[in-house]
């Protein structure tokens, strides 16, 4: 589909679910279409049974994690139409304390992926029957995705041979976690540099 | 039964981790009610590796090492679905003879991973020939990886804006030669397998899956054809050079085990067609040139123009420490990997590492399934079941 017929297809969506959907823009030949994440359920079924759309096929479930941003996720919907042979991408933003309704009804593909949002980000979905957590180990504790977890985590474990269990331990390590910082500092990155501030004054 | 005698209840059991025919570390909770499955609750994660939070800390390039350990056994197919997001987000445009070189490993991918499959789940239902017949064919297009990446497995070969070498003419030559014995070797596995009575009787009718309930599950690949849909990424939004190849695409009528069997064996024909009209193009003339796209702002210069040359110099140095900057913007760039749609969602900052890089693996959204699939099944159905779905832990858990 090219980017003319995306657009009048984001334009139908956006005026048949006044409120719902909130915006849309078209960018790499895909369209994105931004809604209100309490009636994301209404949006769904009228993207799967309006015979203009008939996005059936779900895709992909995920989130992305903007911690300066008031809401601090973005929970992002994939869909396919085979009909129209196009994608949709749905954007619904949320924080910690959002109840995002379950799609689990209209496409029970979204279960496990709501498991893994929810595990991985902590992104509460209302509605599903089953929410544990999927990737992480049992009894996990935190969110890994979001940006604020670091990257070596905080618990290791091993297997202890005196008391034949596996243990649990505070991360410890050898060498200190290699965080290169590669960006450089004539484009892009902006590092204050002792004296720097005597030059915008 | 139950109604009858309060005092009977179902017997719960674990399938796996250690299980061969759970393919990898998959624990299922199965209950049942005498040999009948209730209830099917996979556990899964034991592989978890966190591959999308290492990605955000690595370059571009050092991201593309991740993808070959997430379906390990097509490798390739993965590292595709990576750089086709990460070129649309750059804008440029990969060189012919590089694209046809990555077609041609997609497809030798995607016998690896068909072979495998094949062969594993006529294993789980009891025969034990085709995975010794099987996989001496997946040792020579090995042997293809590694002489074209170094590699067997963990090939690492294909880059943003092409792939990392070319391959030298006896190579392409080896491969052609192997395209026609290949042929006969999926004939003896068919003759083996597809009239075979038992392994009939274990895959026809088990597992059967309606195309509404494949395309509302998040089915993709040889599950939606299994049920009959014509529906294949290489054909319906092509990718490369997939355009201008000429296959067919095989589909199933009843959804069930054994169609999805035939479907991968015809699919194995099919990629063999296309290896060869790979072949036949790499050779033409219009198929010699680059196979890297020569902007040296994204694709390092070779190494040998390095030593001479500062320019290349700084390149280098900066391409390796650096690496180059993605312009800002989000893109959802899919392949059909030989389980499915295998989907790269990249969003970029703008800086040389990816924001969020979300991996969609076909395998995760079929073995989701498994309960309803399962359900009312035997317990044997259950390994016959696993085993059509074609899952591999790597992409799975992450």
């Amino acid at each position: 589909m090219d980017d003319g017929r995306l657009e009048a297809l984001g334009q139908t969506i956006v005026s048949a679910l006044p409120g719902a959907a909130i915006g849309h823009s078209v960018a790499f030949n895909q369209l994105t279409v931004t809604v209100e994440p309490a009636r994301i359920v209404e949006i769904v079924k009228y993207l799967r049974d309006d015979p203009g759309c008939r996005f059936i096929n779900f895709t992909d479930i995920t989130a992305v994690d903007y911690p300066e941003r008031a809401k601090r996720f973005e929970v992002v919907y994939h869909f396919l139409s085979p009909t129209l042979n196009t994608r949709i991408r749905l954007k619904a933003e949320a924080d910690e304390t959002t109840q995002v309704p379950s799609i689990i009804d209209v496409f029970p593909g979204a279960d496990w992926f709501e498991r893994e949002a929810y595990d991985l980000y902590g992104v509460i979905f209302v509605g599903h029957p089953d929410m544990r957590r999927i990737l992480t180990d049992y009894g996990f504790d935190g969110h890994p995705l979001r940006k604020d977890f670091p990257t070596t985590g905080f618990v290791e474990v091993r297997y202890d041979d005196q008391e034949k269990r596996v243990i649990y331990e505070p991360v410890r390590l050898n060498q200190e976690f290699r965080k290169f910082d590669f960006l450089s500092p004539w484009e892009g990155a902006d590092y204050p540099l002792p004296g720097d501030e005597k030059a915008t004054k | 039964m139950n109604e009858q005698s309060p005092a009977l209840r179902n017997f719960t059991i674990n399938f796996g981790p250690q299980h061969p025919a759970a393919h990898g570390v998959l624990r299922l909770v199965l209950e049942l009610d005498g040999e009948v499955v209730e209830r099917v609750d996979p556990h899964i994660g034991l592989l978890h590796r966190g591959t999308e939070k290492l990605i955000e800390t690595k370059t571009y390039l050092q991201a593309m090492p991740y993808f070959d350990r997430l379906d390990y056994v097509a490798p390739m197919n993965q590292e595709h679905a990576f750089c086709l997001a990460a070129e649309r987000l750059l804008g440029i445009e990969v060189p012919r003879r590089g694209q046809l070189i990555r077609v041609l490993y997609s497809e030798i991918g995607r016998l690896l991973s068909h072979l495998l499959n094949v062969t594993t789940q006529a294993m789980d239902v009891g025969a034990l020939t085709p995975p010794l017949w099987g996989f001496e064919e997946r040792e020579k297009l090995m042997v293809f990886y590694e002489r074209a990446s170094g590699s067997r497995m963990h090939a690492n070969y294909f880059r943003i804006g092409g792939v990392h070498q070319d391959l030298p003419t006896k190579l392409i030559d080896d491969i052609d030669a192997f395209c026609d014995p290949f042929l006969k070797v999926v004939d003896d596995l068919d003759q083996l397998l597809t009239g075979n009575r038992i392994f009939k009787q274990r895959n026809v009718d088990i597992g059967v899956v309606t195309l509404k309930q494949a395309w509302e599950w998040g089915f993709s690949g040889v599950m939606v054809r299994g049920s009959g849909a014509a529906w294949d990424l290489r054909k319906s939004q092509p990718y490369d050079v997939y355009a201008e190849m000429e296959f067919d695409i095989p589909i199933g009528k009843n959804g069930d085990c054994y169609d999805r069997y035939l479907i991968r064996m015809e699919e194995m024909r099919q990629s063999v067609r296309i290896m060869k009209q790979c072949i036949q193009k790499l050779r033409a003339p219009d198929g010699q040139g680059p196979v890297l796209i020569t902007d040296n702002k994204i694709s390092p210069p070779r190494r040998g123009e390095m030593k001479r040359s500062m320019e290349a110099l700084i390149h280098h140095f900066k391409l390796y420490t650096e690496g180059f900057h993605v312009p800002p913007g989000e893109i959802y760039a899919a392949v059909e990997a030989p389980k499915g749609e295998f989907g790269v969602y990249l969003v970029s900052d703008g800086t040389n590492k990816p924001y969020k890089c979300k991996i969609r693996a076909p395998g995760f959204a079929h073995l989701q399934a498994m309960d309803f699939l399962c359900r009312g099944h035997l317990l044997a159905d259950v390994s016959a079941i696993l085993g059509s779905l074609d899952i591999v832990f790597g992409e799975v858990d992450r």
